[in-house]
């Protein structure tokens, strides 16, 4: 499964618009996608991938996830999923 | 206007099976959070709560009664136990129909669904026992302690997540003090630490792994607690008459909605609820010495209650105390109100503010006097108890010392 393509199938449905919208450089917040949506995102990243998210929704920014653009999420994804295999 | 007092008061919670034995644990600052203790626990990634520890259901109750009895009912009725021996009164039939009972839970008979719903479909099995139905239901606790002390007025059960239990003080209040009923029980039960009830709010992503620490800027969520809280109250001329000792008076209850998000509480709707409770008791902001606050320990409750405090209360915000007994007891949910209750009281009764426990660092969004990690000796006249439920529902009780 190509990674990338599929996060950002996960993070366009969620914010509702085209994954040919997305540009990596974007923030999760500036595509509209607000706490619980990135609640809802990790989840299905989570379900989508069979791997577990560290994330934790009092803190987004912390911890070793780093969701501050599409391109960090995917990247953060590729680990988990490298880390898995 | 009729006048309201508390003249009983049980509860069973994870630091103590008692009253006193809960004042104990707030003056000690003891927490009574640790490992989960239930069944599938290694499938939970949040693997600690505020269990009620050494409880034994057949030390309290018969065989027919635990048929009947979901854990959050068993809970309710050793709570009322306690509050009515404490009471003194006896509901005889000239006074039942103007006695009742409501009660906050939010999960019901949580437990009794998890294992039954484990039964049908991880087990295969195609049978139930016939009493899950009464068992489970959400208003299992209100009736069966309307059964157990003849309390034939109005009795029901208020489910409104956080604020249940507040809710549910603040109504049976309204009912005596507007002339509706002269006797009422009031508080909340919960009994949510079984692996679906867990499941279901690891997936917010708002639990914390590690511990309950409100207020404290390396606060990283929620623990959850159970068991029960459960008050009796009385119209104050007739618990005068026939010489009850009075706990303190309830003098006001204010709730509101935020009308804004789902999970996300709103500043100006909690603010909204205070003020209104402030007004709806007559008293000066100045009056206020304890706020039992809501403080579940997530960012996003913690600033927004500390900002609505702040707001409402200007300059006085700064000289009030407020702490949160959640970083011992848990947040008991639907219960959580009515244990939460008992700390007021203690302020009240005993001179003596519950602490924030597992506090450790200072946040510039919550700078009030949080009483960090130890109780505090401090002479209280008016207490309230916030409770900010999912749904951006405030609820908010103001209690009053009673002195004669």
């Amino acid at each position: 499964m190509d990674v990338g393509a599929k996060v950002i199938e996960i993070i366009a449905e969620q914010a509702m618009i085209d994954p040919s919208d997305i540009n990596p450089d974007h923030s999760l917040e500036n595509l509209g996608i607000d706490s619980l949506g990135l609640v809802e995102s990790i989840f299905a990243i989570e379900e989508a991938f069979d791997i577990a998210v560290p994330f934790n929704a009092n803190d987004p920014s912390s911890g070793a996830f780093d969701i501050s653009s599409v391109a960090a999420v995917i990247a953060a994804v590729e680990g988990l999923v490298r880390d898995k295999a | 206007m009729r006048r309201v007092v508390i003249t009983g008061a049980g509860t069973i919670n994870a630091i103590a099976h008692d009253v006193d034995g809960t004042y104990k644990a707030f003056r000690e600052g003891r927490c009574g959070i640790g490992p989960l203790d239930i069944r599938d626990v290694d499938r939970l990634s949040v693997k600690i709560g505020a269990q009620v520890r050494g409880f034994d259901e057949t030390r309290y109750f018969d065989r027919q009664q635990i048929t009947l009895y979901d854990r959050f009912t068993q809970f309710a009725m050793i709570a009322a136990q306690q509050a009515m021996r404490q009471s003194g009164l006896d509901i005889r039939d000239e006074f039942a129909d103007r006695a009742g009972v409501v009660l906050g839970t939010s999960g019901g008979g949580l437990r009794t669904q998890d294992d039954n719903y484990r039964a049908v479909y991880e087990e295969g099995k195609n049978r139930v026992h016939p009493f899950i139905v009464p068992k489970l239901m959400s208003n299992a606790a209100a009736s069966h302690v309307s059964m157990a002390w003849n309390l034939r007025g109005p009795s029901f059960t208020v489910s409104t997540a956080c604020a249940s239990s507040n809710h549910a003080i603040g109504l049976a209040f309204h009912m005596i003090r507007s002339g509706l009923c002269d006797t009422m029980l009031a508080g909340g039960s919960e009994s949510m630490l079984c692996f679906g009830g867990i499941k279901a709010w690891e997936g917010l992503r708002v639990m914390s792994p590690d511990a309950c620490r409100p207020f404290s800027a390396n606060r990283n969520g929620m623990v959850q607690g159970e068991g029960a809280g459960i008050f009796v109250f009385e119209e104050l001329e007739a618990a005068k008459a026939r010489g009850a000792e009075i706990l303190a008076e309830i003098i006001s209850f204010a709730m509101t909605s935020d009308a804004t998000h789902i999970v996300l509480p709103s500043r100006e709707g909690v603010a909204r609820a205070i003020a209104g409770a402030i007004r709806d008791a007559g008293i000066a902001l100045s009056e206020v010495g304890y706020i039992n606050a809501h403080g579940t320990g997530t960012a996003a409750n913690d600033r927004t209650e500390c900002a609505a405090v702040s707001e409402v209360f200007g300059a006085h915000a700064k000289n009030l105390m407020i702490s949160s007994t959640k970083s011992m007891h848990g947040h008991l949910i639907g219960g959580t109100g009515a244990v939460e209750l008992l700390a007021c009281l203690m302020a009240l009764r005993e001179g003596v503010v519950p602490p924030t426990v597992g506090f450790e660092v200072p946040d510039p969004d919550c700078a009030l006097d949080v009483v960090p990690n130890e109780a505090r000796e401090a002479r209280v006249e008016v207490a309230l108890s916030n409770a900010l439920a999912f749904g951006g529902l405030n609820a908010v009780i103001a209690l009053r010392r009673y002195s004669g």
